[in-house]
Order: structure tokens, then C-alpha cells, then sequence
């Protein structure tokens, strides 16, 4: 079976839990921007969390399904129609042959998902089907989709066994915010902040500016400002310049001084800015949700708190599979 | 009255690129489906266009303003 894209939306691209171990050769691990809302839409539909699925992006796509299909949209919140009606997101939807699935305005987010019975079914490139775009690879022939493309859609699982819950129920779905606290760890190279730079950056309020993609989200605020130093030999001329040198997943590199931008799952793997400090893993999804204008606060955390919140992440996340009677 | 409202975040244009004229102005007569402005969003042009016959009436926001879904962006008296 398949999807018939009439409208590509946006930047509707095949995703699942990213291309992981190939970063170290400038591979960025790609995968949905928001993992926790892609995964629970695999579970309402009887997937596993290793399916792929589609991520919409603002604005979502139109398409028909040529058979009989079984999806859910979860994510950020949006009108979801079928046939030009309205049904309930974070729910199980039955779509007919010939069905035509589109969507209304986003209400708040960023992105949202539609997950299908059997998953998205294209080829694995390096172990994952996630569509990284800049380096055409991956998804459904390395790019976003567009109108005409048909998507195959795999066999259903588990022989089309599906949860007895057919919604996640309230608690565990996301928030979807205009303010956010993201926490952080400090590092590398906090210590080339100035204590007032510092300052500016964990203590005032910083906004999404509408310079965010998968690659990184930029932030405007108070800026920050660097120690002077006589720059070492391979470094920029700025002070926000550093001899190049990986980064992290989720660092957070402040050019000149100015605008924050927070690295994410599409980012380049290394570079000559300093990475002040890096969003948590438990975060990540949360920064994922941030559309243009949301306020943030920085919170700095330590390494004990970040892996805490990770296991308390996962095991939200182990809860609403079994609330759903899922099986991951 | 018709609101045309922005279905996506992004940085309000009114002209195709730097130096053209206006897509629309006050006053104009608009046909379903005209082109009124743009919002660009992660380095795409997305064209925001009138789901209504009529005369433009007004701007709600400014060229290069940012806009939230939903924002109202072009009011149309419809006839």
C-alpha cells in the first residue's frame, strides 16, 4: 500500500530514530525532531518505535491512501481531516481506500506526525530510513516530499495486531508552550564568557527567532560577551572562534556574541565556535517543540541531573506504551 | 469582511524580492487565488494567496514583520 502526496506541505520528510554511529564522519544523526510524540504515534498504530514515520513541518501535506490504513497524528497541536472532517489527534484514526488525510492551521509546535500501521516503508541507508535533506540521503529519495510522490507504506506488524487503547491519554501527551525552560550543561568553553556574559545567558529570557530548522534554532537576546584573548593559531579572529573541533549534539554555539543558536538533529558534526554549553538529551525534544517567538530560560544543570532526567524521560515514555498496552 | 490569516510562523514580505513592486496594494481588486505576499520560514517562500474576491482594504502587519499561524496578515472587502 501506499500514501499519494497531493500537496508536499512545507517540509514533510520521512523520519524515524535517526541514523546513529556515523557522526564522527560528519553524519548527523537526523530522525524525528520530537522523538517522544513520533514514538507514541508508532504505538497508538500497533508499530514498534523503530518505525518510520512523517514529519510535518508548519504546514502538513495532503495525500490519499490507495488502501485501507490505520495512522495516528500526534505532535504538535493541529486540525487533523479526513475527508475535510475533523478528528481527534493522539488517537487512532481508521482511513478507507481512496481517504484524503490534510490538516488545518498548527495551533502551537512545530512539528507533527503521521505515523501508519507498518511504518513508512523505504529503504535503510546506514541503518536508518530518516531523511537527512542537505546531504540527500535517506527518507524518500533523500529529500522532502513533493507532490505526486507515492510513499510505500510496509506490512502491518505483529499480524496487524493492534494496543487495546486507542489514545494517549492526557498526561502524557506533550506541552506544547510559548515559554520554555530548556536545561543545559556547561561546557566546553563557558569559561570564555565573560561573568556578565554568563549571566546574560542562564538569567534573562532569549526567543526562537524564525532561523530554526533541524539543523539548529537560532535564539535573539541580550547577547553574551567573551574574555579578550590573543586568538591560538587555527582560531577565527573573534573571540567566539575557536580552533575547530567537534560538536556535541545539542551544543550551543553563540557567534560573535550575539544570537545563541542551539545545535539539533540535522547539525554539522564540527566547527570553530565555542560551544558554551549543551541542552540535555531529556530536552532535546522539548527545544524540538520551540517555535519561532517562544521565550526561553536557560537552566544549568549538572551532568548527575542530566542523566537523571534522561532515565525519568524514559520511563514517562516506558509508561504511556503500557498505559496503551503497547509493546516497544 | 475577509481576514487572510498566515497558516505559518515566518518574516511577512509584500514583494517578490528586493527592489520589485508590491504583489497587491490598498485599493486593489483581488481575485480568488492572488498572490498577496509572501512568508518565509527555514530559507522557504511559502506564498500567502487570497481565498476570496474583492478589494484589499488593509495590511495588518508590515513588510518584514514576523507572523504566528493564525496572525491575521490582509483584510478583503468581499464583492
Amino acid at each position: 500500500m501506499a500514501f499519494e502526496i497531493g500537496n508536499p506541505g512545507l517540509a514533510t520528510t520521512v523520519q524515524d530514530q535517526g541514523r546513529t554511529g556515523h557522526y564522527n564522519v560528519g553524519i548527523p544523526q537526523s530522525g524525528s525532531m520530537d522523538q517522544y510524540s513520533a514514538e507514541l504515534g508508532n504505538a497508538l498504530v500497533g508499530n514498534t518505535a523503530r518505525e518510520a514515520v512523517l514529519e510535518c513541518t508548519y504546514l502538513g501535506p495532503v495525500l490519499t491512501t490507495d488502501s485501507d490504513a490505520v495512522i495516528a497524528v500526534t505532535g504538535a497541536p493541529v486540525d487533523v481531516k479526513v475527508n475535510g472532517e475533523s478528528r481527534p489527534q493522539w488517537t487512532r484514526l481508521l482511513l478507507k481506500a481512496g481517504d484524503q488525510l490534510s490538516f488545518g492551521v498548527i495551533q502551537g509546535g512545530t512539528r507533527y506526525y503521521i505515523a501508519v500501521q507498518g511504518g513508512i516503508d523505504v529503504p535503510e541507508v546506514l541503518g536508518s530510513r530518516s531523511t537527512y535533506s542537505l546531504g540527500a540521503i535517506g527518507g524518500f529519495k533523500g529529500r522532502k516530499l513533493e507532490a505526486g510522490d507515492v510513499i510505500p507504506v510496509g506490512a502491518p506488524l505483529n499480524d496487524g495486531k493492534l494496543p487495546p487503547a486507542d489514545s494517549v491519554p492526557e498526561e502524557f501527551r506533550p506541552v506544547f508552550a510559548k515559554e520554555q525552560q530548556v536545561r543545559i550543561v556547561l561546557g566546553l568553553y563557558d569559561h570564555r564568557l565573560t561573568d556578565e556574559g554568563l549571566g546574560n545567558l542562564l538569567n534573562e529570557e532569549w526567543k526562537v527567532t524564525p532561523v530554526a530548522d533541524r539543523m539548529g534554532l537560532r535564539y535573539s537576546g541580550p547577547g553574551v560577551k567573551w574574555k579578550e584573548r590573543e586568538q591560538p593559531f587555527g582560531a577565527g579572529s573573534d573571540p567566539s572562534n575557536i580552533v575547530d573541533a567537534g560538536y556535541a549534539v545539542g551544543s550551543i554555539q553563540i557567534p560573535g556574541g550575539t544570537q545563541p543558536i542551539i545545535l539539533h538533529r540535522d547539525a554539522v558534526s564540527g566547527g570553530g565556535y565555542a560551544m558554551v554549553g549543551t541542552v540535555i538529551s531529556a530536552d532535546m525534544d522539548l527545544v524540538a517543540r520551540a517555535a519561532p517567538g517562544t521565550a526561553t530560560t536557560f537552566q544549568a544543570v549538572s551532568l548527575e541531573d542530566a542523566l537523571e532526567a534522561r532515565r525519568d524521560l524514559a520511563e514517562h515514555r516506558n509508561k504511556a506504551w503500557s498505559e496503551l498496552g503497547a509493546s516497544r | 469582511m475577509a481576514t487572510i490569516v498566515s497558516p505559518l510562523p515566518g518574516i511577512f514580505y509584500r514583494k517578490p524580492g528586493p527592489g520589485k513592486p508590491p504583489f497587491a496594494n490598498e485599493g486593489d481588486t483581488i481575485e480568488v487565488g492572488q498572490t498577496l505576499g509572501i512568508v518565509e520560514i527555514m530559507k522557504q517562500f511559502t506564498e500567502i494567496q487570497s481565498d476570496v474576491a474583492g478589494v484589499l482594504e488593509s495590511f495588518e502587519v508590515n513588510e518584514g514583520d514576523m507572523v504566528n499561524p493564525g496572525d491575521a496578515i490582509i483584510v478583503i472587502r468581499e464583492g
